[in-house]
């Protein structure tokens, strides 16, 4: 399980292999806690001792109360990351941490995005939320909010193609993330 | 037991009852009272220190000499924070030790109430967990747990914060509750038995094999084992630093210590070997040197209880995770006697060609106390070191040949940590000679716990080389910085022997002259009435090597003194 075999006399692959992990990402870790005090100050320690910056971080209940969820995103390179994963799974608080792929996983996001638009632009405002999916959950003379969830990349989508408005203020979750099928998040 | 009346402070001393513990080390404030008054009753005998500092390094002493944690007990804020050095220390070198520091009560938490610190947060990178309660019946749990945690997988200290409304309030919990820890798996499952497999085959095809043991080696009790591998497959054994004592330095296939003041023949066996097997090592950075340079020809092995460690500082080509003893054990019937012949060969080739020496011209050296050192004591003696050029000349002639009798801080690299350190191992074996060999700037960094040593009649051997600078740090100015010396004069150094003796009870002894050297040691370990201290005045420019530059390739290990001519480059690694 813990045996890695490195051919010999193949640097070109192993320089490929550096290039690929030296790579930077974003990965969305899903850590899973006890519920304890101090938790998520070692986790961020462990983000902080390595110059990693967390792009966003969701804490949520899970459906046992005794544990919490911590959703991460960070980018980093990939032998950086396993470096974190490994340190994460050490803190005695850490039930478990996972580094979620896109492919095999679901990730959303919500997104409020406040922007300032008159009464004859509004057409157009609500033409982009329904291409998205979003949703109007405020309105004024003078403004509007937009709500907008889905995967990251949609989410971002929608916010460039609101930036023909003033945007006065937005506020993002952050990432969730859950494995699909069988596989545990 | 009755519980009836009990307060938390006396609750927590029953705990420390119940895990075996003899003896705590601190010293007390307004926030830790309760905890100190409770200690009054108990049988557990309270060593109270000159400073915080030597209280966690005495721990660490004892930790290291006995493989249990062994518990420091401070008060808040000042009490607090000067223990943080050594627990610092014992992280770094993963040794078991549980923290309890006093705290203001818990209403006045982040009001900067007097004497409060944020000790739960600033301790939170140099523990392996931490706890601050919150109520007085969880005490019992968490020193149970901390216990636990601190003393199995990969050893390291454990804090408790405990404020002083629950030390003192009334305890009406259980003293023995269950463990909460459901994220906590140290892992002493059985190795994986394909990693066996393929480290065996690895094994069989090796004609040039060097076992590299750690420290982890010791803190497993794999000494026997180890023995039995290296001897079964006729391999050579190197130690780092802290793995001295992991096989014994004076059999034949032992190449004594490796890395960057190690012996030339074990760095040599390092560049030449087709295989290294680490036992317990972290592959540390002043053992492999440039990264990418080590054993790079080599099948490289890293046997380790944690696997965070794997491909952190090299990459292997076989990884297997477990406890050193098991594992040695598993593989041991997988193995036979590898046709190790021309390879041990040519390692006593260059034992012959480059043996650990030093020049007796001029000055008293270090190296040849160490060496009658080592002689007289027949290299039974607990060592403990501080740390400079005396850490690594004890480490070259310094032969360790029982497990758990060399007490050293290498990751932290703390100087201080010698002194106090041997009070606490000559707490744990009062059947065992012990001495402190320390340098003249670390001892005064913690020599105030003479005091401590005297009145506990500790017979605490201690050896001051004086060679009146920050030698290790002139050192590298000499050798890297032309030479400039920047802070490293110690000038102003007291008269150690007559400073010893102002305490009661305490002899001092001067040795000035190699002809005295036999004399004046035999002196030392004559005197059992209590501490002594020996000064040794040495020779002030003499340089250790050999060395491999901090970031250079074992290949270029400088095995003696460069012609004052050769301009070095300042070295690239770390430190
Ligand atoms: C001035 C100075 C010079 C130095 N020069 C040298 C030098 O020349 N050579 C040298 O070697 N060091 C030197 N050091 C020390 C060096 O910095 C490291 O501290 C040392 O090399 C680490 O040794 P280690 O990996 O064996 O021990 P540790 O750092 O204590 O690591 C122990 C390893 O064992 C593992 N482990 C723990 N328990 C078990 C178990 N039960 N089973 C299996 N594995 C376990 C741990 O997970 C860890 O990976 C020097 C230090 C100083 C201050
Ligand atoms: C607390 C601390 N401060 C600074 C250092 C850096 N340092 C490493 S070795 C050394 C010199 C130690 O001098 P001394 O104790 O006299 O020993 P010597 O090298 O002369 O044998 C210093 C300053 C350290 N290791 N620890
Ligand atoms: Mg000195």
């Amino acid at each position: 399980m813990n045996t890695h075999v490195l051919q010999s006399n193949e640097a070109v692959v192993a320089q490929e292999k550096d290039k690929m992990m030296s790579e930077e990402r974003t990965h969305t870790l899903s850590v899973y806690v006890a519920n304890r005090p101090g938790v998520l100050a070692r986790i961020s320690q462990v983000f902080s001792r390595r110059g990693f910056n967390i792009d966003s971080l969701v804490v949520s209940p899970t459906i046992d109360g005794r544990y919490s969820r911590m959703t991460i995103a960070a980018k980093g390179s990939y032998d950086g990351l396993e470096q974190i994963i490994l340190q994460l799974g050490k803190l005695i608080d850490v039930i478990h941490c996972i580094d979620h792929a896109n492919d095999v996983s679901v990730i959303r996001e919500l997104a409020l995005v406040k922007i300032r638009v008159e009464a004859e632009a509004r057409g157009e405002a609500f033409q982009i939320c329904e291409h998205f999916g979003a949703k109007t959950v405020d309105l004024t003379d003078h403004s509007m909010i937009i709500m907008v969830t889905g995967h990251s990349d949609k989410v971002d989508a929608c916010i460039d193609m609101l930036r023909k408005f003033e945007l006065v203020e937005m506020v993002r979750t952050g990432k969730v993330v859950m494995a699909r099928g069988e596989e545990i998040t | 037991m009755n519980n009836e009346g009990m307060t938390g402070g006396e609750a927590l001393v029953r705990c420390l009852e119940n895990q075996g513990i003899e003896y705590v080390f601190g010293l007390s404030g307004g926030a830790a009272l309760p905890m100190f008054d409770a200690l009054v009753d108990s049988k557990i005998k309270l060593i109270l220190v000159r400073h915080e500092q030597g209280a966690a390094h005495m721990a660490d002493g004892m930790a290291r000499v006995t493989g249990k944690p062994s518990v420091v007990i401070v008060t808040s804020g000042p009490g607090a924070m000067n223990t943080i050095t050594g627990i610092l220390t014992a992280h770094m070198d993963s040794v078991p030790m549980v923290v309890l520091t006093g705290q203001t009560i818990s209403s006045m938490l982040g009001k900067d109430a007097f004497q409060e610190a944020d000790v739960f947060g600033t301790t939170m990178p140099v523990v392996k967990h931490s706890y601050l309660v919150k109520n007085t019946n969880e005490i019992p749990r968490m020193v149970r747990e901390a216990f636990h945690i601190s003393a199995t997988g990969r050893p390291g200290p454990v804090l408790i914060d405990i404020p002083k409304d629950f030390s003192s309030g009334p305890f009406t919990g259980d003293l023995f509750p269950e463990m909460d820890l459901p994220g906590y798996k140290p892992d002493a499952s059985d190795p994986d038995e394909d990693a066996l497999t393929q480290i065996a085959a690895a094994l069989s095809q090796s004609e040039r094999p060097v076992i590299l043991a750690g420290h982890g080696a010791l803190i497993a009790n794999a000494q026997d084992a180890l023995l039995a591998l290296a001897e079964k497959l006729q391999a050579p054994v190197t130690t780092t630093l802290l793995g001295k004592g992991a096989f014994p330095e004076n059999h034949p296939l032992s190449l004594g210590m490796l890395g960057m003041h190690g012996t030339a023949y074990a760095n040599k066996a390092m560049v030449n070997c087709d295989l290294v097997m680490s036992i317990g090592s972290r592959y540390d950075d002043r053992i492999i040197g440039k990264a990418p340079e080590f054993c790079k020809k080599a099948v490289r092995i890293h046997v380790d209880i944690d696997s965070a460690e794997f491909g952190r500082m090299i990459a292997c080509h076989h990884y297997c995770h477990g406890d050193a003893r098991v594992v040695i054990e598993h593989l041991l019937p997988l193995v036979g006697k590898l046709p190790t012949d021309p390879w041990l060969a040519q390692i006593n080739d260059f034992k012959r060609k480059y043996p650990l020496g030093y020049k007796k011209r001029g000055g008293l050296k270090m190296q040849q106390i160490l060496d009658s050192l080592d002689r007289l004591t027949e290299s039974r003696a607990i060592i403990t070191t501080d740390v400079g050029q005396h850490q690594m000349w004890a480490a070259q002639f310094c032969k360790t040949i029982e497990p758990h009798t060399w007490l050293s801080s290498g990751g932290a690299g703390t100087m201080g940590y010698g002194f106090p350190a041997a009070i606490g191992a000559a707490f744990a074996r009062p059947d065992k000679q012990v001495w402190a060999v320390v340098g003249d700037g670390g001892f005064q960094m913690t020599m105030a716990e003479l005091a401590t040593a005297a009145i506990n009649k500790l017979p605490v051997k201690v050896l001051i080389l004086n060679n009146r600078y920050l030698g290790m740090v002139r050192q590298w100015q000499t050798l890297f910085y032309d030479d400039r010396k920047s802070g490293v004069d110690l000038e102003g150094n007291p008269d150690f022997a007559r400073l010893a003796e102002c305490y009661e009870g305490v002899k001092g002894f001067t040795l000035k002259r190699a002809a005295d050297i036999d004399k004046v040691l035999q002196k030392a370990i004559d005197y059992n009435d209590g501490p002594c201290v020996v000064e040794a005045i040495v020779e002030k420019q003499d340089n250790v090597f050999p060395m491999i530059p901090a970031g250079a390739a074992l290949e270029d290990m400088l095995i003696d003194e460069p012609k004052s001519t050769t301009k070095l480059e300042k070295p690239t690694g770390s430190t």
